[in-house]
């Protein structure tokens, strides 16, 4: 009696959680252009929306963004967590800490602050004779600013968890300093480093708050097209978009996952 | 065991204006076995790395076969280490670990495939190739992490506290292995340990290291039976040292009883440390309720001057059975004594304690200050 209750209880906790998005895929199918009536099944939103030069030009501008603001937060993770882990226990607290705060920051207050300093900057770069146009360079860096502490929170993990030795081992049997790093240290910090940029790449896919506060006229990402598009009326194409999105991004943190899950199991305590 | 092979000169090291060495001169000879023995922060393990390479002295050369490769990169030196927590590489399979010295000297993957099954077949583990250092067990780690490192063929292994992380039985079992490994493949292993009976136990010649001197060179023998000062005493096994008078030679005064000892030249009426270990110190069980002047006190006492004409009384005050022997603590003139023996002197009994004169170790008493910093450090 008391199991069938609890799992009624997750049933229902889990049809609150996923049954937005299942109505939200199935209009996607819908061929009718109101949300009263179901028209029967059809492709043609996901039609359109290949066809639509708009949606593929913001499609193609998140996933340059994802990539590009990913790959440079990782590097910058990478090289932030190798100087972390050097540092004094003390200090690197502190400057765990100071990095963890964006991460709790609302997004919002980031966005509008990454705003502000664009135009503050670039009111101080116009007496030199240069501008700041705001999109896809504000919109990067905006990116990379937020991805940063996440690729830190992956890597310096794996960082710290290097046995100093191995290095030295390494060399000992005849490795130069850079062999060692390439063939020892580097493959051991890895998965950190693959799970770091799946994250950032994931979070720079759907941020929608921040990119709308740095992006400016005339550039779009997918999150803030379907914000604009939507804004103007119904068009299904965008519940299409929204569900191509929405699997793009389960499936990125299913990667994730697996990665950490096989990691794991490889894992055990030695003794 | 003929020629030196590693020569380390005049070495000198500190670590935030902290000496670590201080003028350290040893010679390593070819096929020795040989333990640098130390309290942590001895020096042993930097002595270790410098010889490693991971370390540069601040002054001072180290000699390898007659050259000078005191500035020379650990990677270009013939000789590998065995480090304290294995060290191995995770993300590696066994045989891959194993390869791995192999592949950076360019070797044909036939040779490298030999020579692993080789390396794991010394170290009892044949059949591990496809295995991933994670699934192993601490024992077969450490066995591997050697494996990995004989495979190169050095003319020295080097190993930093390898069994320390190992429990008590499987420490034993890899003591007798190393000692096989060397026989095996007669090369000069140096080996760093706090633990002294792993150094009695496995080496040809012992470093006994305090506070960045050496204390004591010797075979294993030698540093037990006549150490040369309180230090190296009381670090290797257990010991009684007491302060005592050398009457004249061959002749000691201990607590004001006189006792018959071999040793000679320390000059009359002399302040000396005298080192008894406990396992030689013989008890005499004086029955309950006898005075010194009762004929049955006579005949114990007369048993006791058998085996050296001065002798102690004292009584039993602690007692702990250790398997092969009990250990007891005499109180006698008021030093507690400890003692070994076979036999059972139960607390509160009354005893005579007696030595043979070749087991009474006579000491000069430390007379300069770092002597003195030494053989009074807290252990």
């Amino acid at each position: 009696m008391k199991k069938t209750i609890s799992r009624i209880y997750v049933i229902f906790v889990f049809i609150l959680l996923y049954a937005p998005i299942a109505v939200l895929i199935a209009f996607s199918f819908n061929n009718s252009r109101t949300r009263a009536k179901w028209g029967g099944f059809t492709f043609k939103w996901y039609l359109q929306m290949f066809q639509d030069a708009e949606i593929m030009g913001a499609l193609r501008n998140t996933l340059i963004l994802a990539l590009l603001s990913a790959t440079i937060a990782t590097i910058l993770g990478l090289m932030a967590s190798l100087s972390l882990n050097r540092m004094k226990r003390r200090n690197r607290t502190v400057m765990l800490s100071v990095l963890n705060i964006p991460m709790l920051n609302a997004d919002i207050v980031t966005g509008i602050s990454l705003m502000l300093i664009f135009i503050a900057f670039g009111q101080f770069l116009t007496h030199y004779g240069y501008t700041i146009v705001f999109g896809f360079g504000t919109v990067l860096v905006g990116h990379i600013t937020f991805n940063i502490p996440y690729t830190v929170m992956s890597i310096l993990p794996r960082v710290s968890a290097i046995n100093p030795s191995t290095y030295e081992a390494a060399l000992d049997l005849g490795a130069s300093p850079s062999q060692a790093f390439r063939k020892v240290v580097f493959p051991d910090i890895l998965p950190g480093i693959l799970s770091g940029f799946l994250l950032a790449f994931t979070l720079s896919l759907d941020d929608f708050v921040i990119t709308h506060f740095v992006k400016g006229p005339g550039f779009d990402t997918l999150s803030t097209k379907i914000y604009t598009e939507v804004r103007k009326g119904i068009k299904p194409e965008m519940y299409a978009l929204s569900t191509l999105l929405f699997l793009g991004v389960l499936l990125l943190l299913i990667v994730v996952e697996k990665g950490k899950g096989a990691r794991n199991k490889n894992r055990k305590p030695a003794y | 065991m003929s020629n030196r092979l590693i020569d380390l000169q005049h070495i000198t090291k500190s670590f935030d204006g902290q000496m670590v060495l201080d003028d350290l001169n040893l010679y390593i000879r070819e096929n020795e076995f040989l333990t640098l023995l130390g309290p942590s922060g001895c020096g042993k393990t930097t002595t270790l790395r410098i010889i490693g390479g991971f370390e540069q002295p601040d002054s001072g050369k180290v000699i390898f076969d007659g050259k000078d490769i005191t500035t020379l990169a650990p990677n270009k030196r013939q000789l590998n280490t065995v480090f304290q927590k294995y060290a191995l590489f995770t993300h590696m399979n066994i045989a891959d670990n194993i390869a791995f010295g192999l592949r950076i000297r360019k070797k044909s993957e036939d040779y490298i495939r030999e020579k692993v099954k080789y390396a794991l077949r010394l170290v009892n583990l044949e059949g591990f190739e496809n295995r991933m250092p994670d699934s192993l067990s601490g024992g077969q780690q450490q066995r591997i992490a050697i494996a990995r490192a004989i495979v190169n063929e050095p003319k020295v292994l080097l190993l930093d506290e390898p069994l320390g992380a190992l429990d008590l039985k499987l420490r034993k079992d890899m003591q007798y292995e190393l000692i096989r490994l060397k026989n095996e493949l007669g090369i000069t292993f140096v080996y760093v340990t706090h633990d002294q009976e792993e150094a009695l136990t496995m080496s040809d010649t012992i470093v006994v290291m305090n506070q960045g001197y050496i204390q004591q060179i010797g075979t294993p023998e030698d540093i037990y039976n006549e150490p040369t000062n309180a230090f190296v005493a009381d670090f290797i096994g257990d010991s009684n040292i007491v302060d005592a008078t050398m009457v004249k030679d061959k002749l000691v005064e201990i607590f004001g009883t006189r006792f018959a000892c071999v040793d000679t030249g320390f000059g009359s009426n002399k302040p000396v440390d005298v080192v008894i270990r406990p396992e030689d110190l013989e008890l005499y069980a004086l029955p309950d309720g006898v005075t010194a002047d009762s004929p049955e006190y006579e005949k114990v006492a007369d048993k006791a001057r058998e085996l050296n004409p001065g002798f102690l009384e004292g009584t039993v005050t602690d007692l702990i059975f250790k398997g092969v022997h009990y250990e007891m603590d005499v109180e006698a003139n008021g030093y507690t004594w400890l003692v070994h023996s076979t036999k059972l002197f139960p607390v509160g009994s009354r005893v005579l304690m007696n030595l043979d004169p070749f087991n009474i170790q006579i000491m000069n008493k430390p007379e300069s200050e770092d002597e003195q910093a030494v053989s009074s450090a807290d252990l």
